[in-house]
């Protein structure tokens, strides 16, 4: 990690909680909602707005049909939560800011990028990663057909871009996909087999389980 | 087996499985994201690695006091990389690292480690050499031929200048490993153990460097890597994140350490290729002939200066040329190879001057390339003729091409250029083990590893051939360091090396089998031949084994080794170096945005015997793909005030998306002549000459060059106002 | 990224609660693209995340009053795929790059994000100032704004926002103490120093919705972008036009990534009134589009695009 902070250089103003903005905060709010919040609950916490945190919480994230526990803390991404704390490493952590699609899954039949999911705000929603596909489902085998991979890193999230793309576009042209799947960057230079291998999936998935 | 088994490869027709086109073996395992790549590991007791790297693009450590990150929650082990007093000449330069029980809470130490720089002065742009000022190194001036004769005699010169950007490799995988360092009872370290899942280029040399620099020897060191996310050239050692991540492991009393780079780290630190500028005179002859060539060139690798690749590429027999080239030392990260390393920018510089000179000449570039063809080295001259035919064939250059700015009449033009490309490719030192056991059952050993190019699918097909089985007969290990050594995968070494090394260990293994069984089949061993899971004799397909049935008469397992030393005359005819290439762009641009869409791009390309055509394909597919990101899009841009890398990101660090490459066409020049050679690397040769390629096209279509790659908008635009000027 | 307590209300008024006075004390997540990046890079270290995405009122299109009302948390793809919403403002959304930042991006999100100047990100400030004085003229300034005079140079990275101003839209802002609604043509502003912000949003609200007047204009966004995707706009333009037949009565022409803001542009509003849409009237349009922009070193060419954005919108909004 490197240190964005340049000591010689002006920084945004950290304008955030200085003491004296503390000590202001919980003299007019209630501060009635545990004690480790940071924060003043100014709005006398309205019933349910329970807030948790900053330190590890219980979470409960259904990933592939399945509830799957863990504690961490809010801060931590869905996508490192399953590598780091669920074993769960398909998705891979590339660019880490939502530029790359190394991390694609999708959260309720929609491709998202996890690296830019927090893992506390993925609870309650349908997760899809690439561990609950069969290891030969239609658009996996087309990407091995169609040698649409090289070092594979990146993979694993088209396969499953592709998979939300198709359950939209079931009958997509080359050119579909290329629009379809323009949220994922390959660096070994893939995407003529990955074109193919979409369409060819799209096929093989007519009529059949997708997986 | 008095005699040295033939180890030549089958002829074409008795072929089974080389030149075929099985599925690469791991796809499955990678396209269900079941391939576990070593930063997938997560070994029990892990602990989390991350490292405070340098703000600024020069600077001296003053200090640095880690008590606080020492303390801070979870924190196991703190190694601290630079001293104080140390020089730091680039930002990204590694400070120290931390190794905390999750990664959340090693980010919250490194944020506590309190460091004081004195800030040195910079210089992070190296486009105009006249700025560089004390960083510039000249590397001297090399003189053949009379320049200046040939200069005033000539009938046409042409003159100009071309840039090429620094870019970076920005592979998927970020450089690092899991490593775990269990401390032993003796302190010289003898007893000390050390696994490591690296994502190297090298697993087999990866812990003689190790051990070197952690002071355990290297058979105490347990390599493991079966999956790699892209390397490029740029993974070749154990690299200080190696180091230091083992003595994270260590201090923490022998936990397994995760250290990889974060992105913005590997974008600064992880490797570049060099920049490359040229200010280029070609003089010849109105019929096309080059007859001389000056070329004064700068260009950085980091901070120490390397000259850029010298001039005229492939075309080295021009008779006449001056030429200077001046390394410039910048404050950025170093260089490191990246696939045809020098070759990219050398074709750059000469296939823009060439196709600049023939516009001059008022000649068309194709004719211009195959005339000067007789420049090349003279064993490739007869192939460039034919690759840079066989390419205007399939890209249509007689219909589409065009003289210079006449690309069509609306705002959109069309237009199309050439590059051409060289690379030795032989293949590297490689020893293999062949194992035949009694149940018939086959097992290839060879400590390599497979970038995604195919590796472990060659290496297969090549034994699977030898021995007449079916590919899942033959099971491969690769990517472990006890097995016996390859080298690393740079230079388009791998195929040649394995598939030579895999061939000896099976026919010398083979051999064995044949002299087992020889007998039960009334024949002499020489007699034998292994097809189609039987060994049979020659001629007489009934008198025949089943290759169970032959291995079971063995009394123990066949084990041989095949080796080969990495020269040429040793190759026993299995592999050569040698490759050319040629390729055209065909290209659209906007001339009223200055947006450059690929339209088709051909590449002919020979690589002597293919094993596999389909992931020989893939290798093309993907020099190609990987050189129009750089032709169009990738650069790392530098601010020359504060010396900050502005794009250490995949979102301004742009890389070509699947919609941005247009249609690629792959020719594979498999002409029996090539055949005859051997085994010869593809990895880099199709990645040479795209940016030279994509140069002329867009040069071709709007009339006009534009000088620097990438070709983005605003140079391209800037380019059409100076023509219209 | 640093540590932070998180709130998941379910309530405007409770979500309203959970805010700050300061910048600092609290970040509204919905779709977290850019928050998320933010915090990441430690630009921004709110000591509470307040979660958005549970508060039904904030989901949705509606009509309402022959107008729609657009939900903070209406995604860019259900923006995309409206068959509500102007073609301006669907345009727009279609061009957000990525399937999966159009999955998690929201209409609020794209107007409360951060500019994406390379300075800022790298850490060197909103206004990127050292000694007093902007890096950005002197500096790397290809994707710069070429409208204005500092001391902002960034680009307003909204790709909503030109639409919507053409539109004449309004946003409501929601804070604890009460609600209040601004046309986004006033919403976006060039910050005069490093303590203000792009926008007028303060720290204590929170972008519930956008309300687009009824239209019966021809409308429509043109972008220019190198990569076809996962890039942002060297230039855009959305346009607006109220016809009599084939004349243009009224234009509305606004240029997204050429300012701070998006910048309206008044010239080419004027030259288009009384005019039928034509290449040549839309060119003259672009043109005009672009007077008095003060390009940067480096990004002379945007005014180029900026002038062929405002053409091809224009040609774009009168082809059937």
């Amino acid at each position: 990690m490197s240190s964005k902070k340049d000591p010689e250089l002006p920084v945004q103003p950290k304008s955030g909680f200085s003491r004296r903005g503390f000590i202001r905060g919980v003299g007019i709010g209630s501060g009635v909602l545990g004690t480790t919040g940071l924060l003043p609950k100014e709005a006398a916490a309205a019933p349910g707005a329970a807030v948790v945190g900053p330190g590890p919480v219980a979470m409960t994230l259904t990933i592939n049909g399945k509830p799957v526990n863990l504690t961490a803390e809010p801060r931590v991404t869905l996508l490192d939560a399953m590598r780091n704390y669920l074993d769960l490493t398909g998705a891979k952590r590339v660019c880490d800011r939502g530029t790359c699609g190394a991390c694609t899954v999708l959260i309720n039949g929609k491709s998202v990028y996890s690296c830019t999911t927090l893992a506390i705000d993925a609870q309650g929603k349908k997760i899809e990663t690439i561990e609950g596909l069969p290891v030969n489902n239609p658009v996996s085998a087309a990407f091995v057909n169609h040698d649409g991979q090289q070092c594979g890193y990146c993979t694993p999230g088209f396969v499953m871009a592709a998979h939300g793309f198709l359950r939209e576009h079931p009958n997509p042209t080359e050119a579909d996909v290329e629009h379809g799947l323009c949220g994922n960057l390959c660096r070994c230079g893939t995407y003529m087999g990955v074109r193919k291998a979409v369409v060819e999936a799209a096929k093989g998935m007519k009529g059949g389980s997708n997986g | 087996m008095a005699n040295t088994p033939d180890y030549s490869w089958p002829p074409e027709d008795k072929r089974k499985v080389i030149g075929t086109s099985p599925q690469r073996l791991d796809g499955p395992q990678k396209s269900s994201g079941r391939a576990k790549y070593s930063s997938d590991m997560n070994p029990k007791g892990m602990l989390f690695g991350l490292y405070l790297t340098s703000p600024y693009a020069y600077a001296r450590l003053k200090s640095i006091d880690t008590g606080e990150a020492e303390r801070s929650p979870g924190v196991r082990a703190v190694h601290v990389a630079a001293k104080a007093g140390t020089e730091m000449p680039w930002q990204g330069f590694e400070i120290a690292a931390v190794a905390a029980d999750t990664e959340e809470q090693a980010r919250d130490a490194v944020r506590k480690i309190k460091v004081e720089y004195e800030v040195l002065p910079h210089l992070v742009k190296d486009d105009d050499l006249a700025k560089a000022g004390t960083r510039a190194r000249q590397g001297g001036e090399t003189v053949t031929g009379d320049p200046d004769q040939a200069m005033k005699d000539a009938e046409v010169v042409s003159e100009g200048q071309y840039g090429f950007a620094v870019v970076t490799h920005c592979c998927l995988e970020p450089h690092g490993q899991v490593v775990q360092w269990v401390p032993g009872n003796d302190p010289s370290g003898a007893n000390d153990h050390v696994t490591v899942w690296p994502s190297t280029q090298n697993v087999s040399g990866y812990a003689g460097s190790l051990g070197t620099n952690i002071k355990v020897p290297a058979t105490n060191i347990k390599v493991r890597m079966d999956y790699i996310g892209g390397g490029f050239g740029s993974k070749f050692t154990p690299d200080a994140w190696g180091v230091v991540g083992a003595n994270l492991s260590k201090q923490a009393g022998g936990r397994p350490v995760k250290l990889y780079l974060e992105r913005s780290t590997e974008l600064m630190i992880a490797g570049n290729r060099p920049s490359a500028y040229g200010k280029i005179t070609v003089a010849g002859k109105k019929d096309g002939t080059i007859t001389a060539w000056t070329y004064q060139g700068w260009g950085s690798g980091g901070f120490t200066p390397v000259p850029p690749p010298d001039q005229p590429y492939i075309f080295t027999r021009v008779p006449n040329s001056r030429r200077n080239r001046t390394g410039i030392a910048l404050n950025g990260g170093s260089q490191r190879a990246w696939r045809a390393p020098g070759n990219q920018a050398a074709s750059f510089l000469t296939c823009c001057a060439i196709e600049d000179f023939a516009h001059k000449a008022g000649k068309d570039p194709l004719e211009v390339f195959k005339l000067n063809a007789q420049y090349a080295p003279e064993a490739r001259v007869d192939t460039y003729r034919f690759q840079l035919d066989k390419a205007a064939e399939l890209a249509e250059w007689k219909t589409l091409w065009h003289p210079r700015g006449e690309g069509g009449g609306g705002t959109v033009k069309r237009g199309m250029g050439i590059g051409v490309a060289a690379w030795n490719g032989l293949g590297h030192a490689s020893q293999c083990r062949a194992v035949i056991n009694t149940d018939g059952s086959v097992s290839i050993e060879i400590d390599s590893q497979d970038l995604g190019t195919g590796t472990k699918t060659i290496i297969t097909q090549v034994a699977a051939e030898t021995f007449g089985l079916a590919l899942n007969q033959v099971k491969l290990v690769i990517g472990n360091n006890d097995l016996p050594p390859d080298g690393g995968s740079g230079g388009s070494t791998t195929v040649g090396g394995v598939s030579t090394s895999t061939r000896k260990a099976t026919v010398n293994a083979l051999d064995k089998l044949f002299a087992a069984v020889a007998p039960d089949l009334g024949a002499t061993p020489d007699q034998l031949e292994a097809v189609d899971a039987h060994i049979r004799v020659k001629g007489s397909p009934n008198k025949s084994l089943t290759w169970v049935a032959a291995c079971r008469k063995l009394t123990s397992s066949i084990s041989e080794m095949g080796t080969y030393n990495g020269r040429q005359q040793d190759t026993a005819g299995l592999a050569t170096g040698g490759a050319a290439g040629a390729q055209i762009a065909d290209v659209s641009v906007d001339t009223e945005t200055g947006i450059v869409k690929m339209n088709r791009y051909v590449a002919v390309q020979d690589c002597g015997m293919v094993i596999n055509p389909r992931l020989a394909e893939s290798q093309v597919y993907g020099a190609v793909i990987m050189g129009i990101s750089t032709a169009l899009f990738e650069e790392r841009i530098m601010d020359q005030e504060t010396g900050k890398y502005l794009n250490p990101d995949m979102e301004f660090y742009k890389l070509a998306g699947i919609a941005d490459i247009g249609n690629i066409v792959v020719h594979m020049d498999i002409r029996p002549e090539n055949d005859k050679r051997g085994v010869i690397g593809l990895g880099e040769p199709p990645a040479v000459p795209i940016c030279a390629a994509v140069s002329n096209a867009v040069a071709n279509a709007i009339g006009v060059r534009v000088p620097q790659i990438p070709l983005t908008p605003d140079r391209v635009l800037a380019a059409l106002e100076r023509r219209n000027a | 990224m640093q540590a932070f307590e998180y709130a998941n209300p379910n309530t405007l008024q409770e979500a309203t609660g959970l805010l700050g006075a300061q910048w600092g004390d609290a970040g509204v997540l919905a779709g977290g693209t850019d928050l998320l990046s933010l915090m990441k890079e430690n630009l921004h270290t709110p000591k509470r995340v307040v979660n958005i995405k549970n508060i039904k009122e904030l989901e949705g299109i509606h009509r309402s009053g022959g107008g729609l009302r657009i939900g903070a948390l209406v995604t860019i793809d259900e923006l995309a795929k409206s068959h509500e919403a102007p073609r301006s403002l669907v345009e727009a959304a279609e061009y957000i790059p990525s399937p999966q930042i159009r999955h998690m991006g929201t209409v609020g999100g794209d107007l409360c994000q951060r500019p994406r100047c390379w300075y800022y990100r790298q850490g060197m400030g909103l206004l990127a100032m050292k000694d007093g004085k902007s890096l950005v003229p002197g500096g790397e300034n290809r994707y710069h704004a070429i409208f204005g005079e500092g001391p902002a140079y960034f680009v307003s990275a909204s790709s909503l926002g030109p639409a919507l101003v053409t539109l004449g839209a309004r946003v409501k802002l929601v804070s604890a103490k009460g609600s209040r609604e601004v046309p986004v043509a006033s919403f976006f502003v060039a910050p005069a120093d490093e303590n203000s912000r792009e926008t007028v949003l303060r720290p204590d609200e929170i972008l519930t919705e956008i309300i687009v007047p009824n239209t019966t204009m021809k409308t429509a966004t043109y972008e220019v972008r190198q990569k076809e995707a996962l890039d942002w706009p060297l230039a855009a333009a959305s346009v607006a036009l109220t016809m009599s037949g084939n004349k243009v009565t009224a234009a509305k022409v606004v240029l997204g990534h050429v300012a701070p803001t998006p910048h309206v542009a008044t010239a080419a509003e004027e030259a288009l009134k009384g005019q039928s849409v034509t290449e040549a009237t839309a060119e003259s349009a672009g043109k005009a589009a672009v007077e008095g922009a003060r390009p940067l070193s480096q990004n002379a060419y945007k005014v180029t695009l900026a002038k062929v954005a405002v053409k091809r919108a224009l040609l774009g909004a009168v082809k059937a």
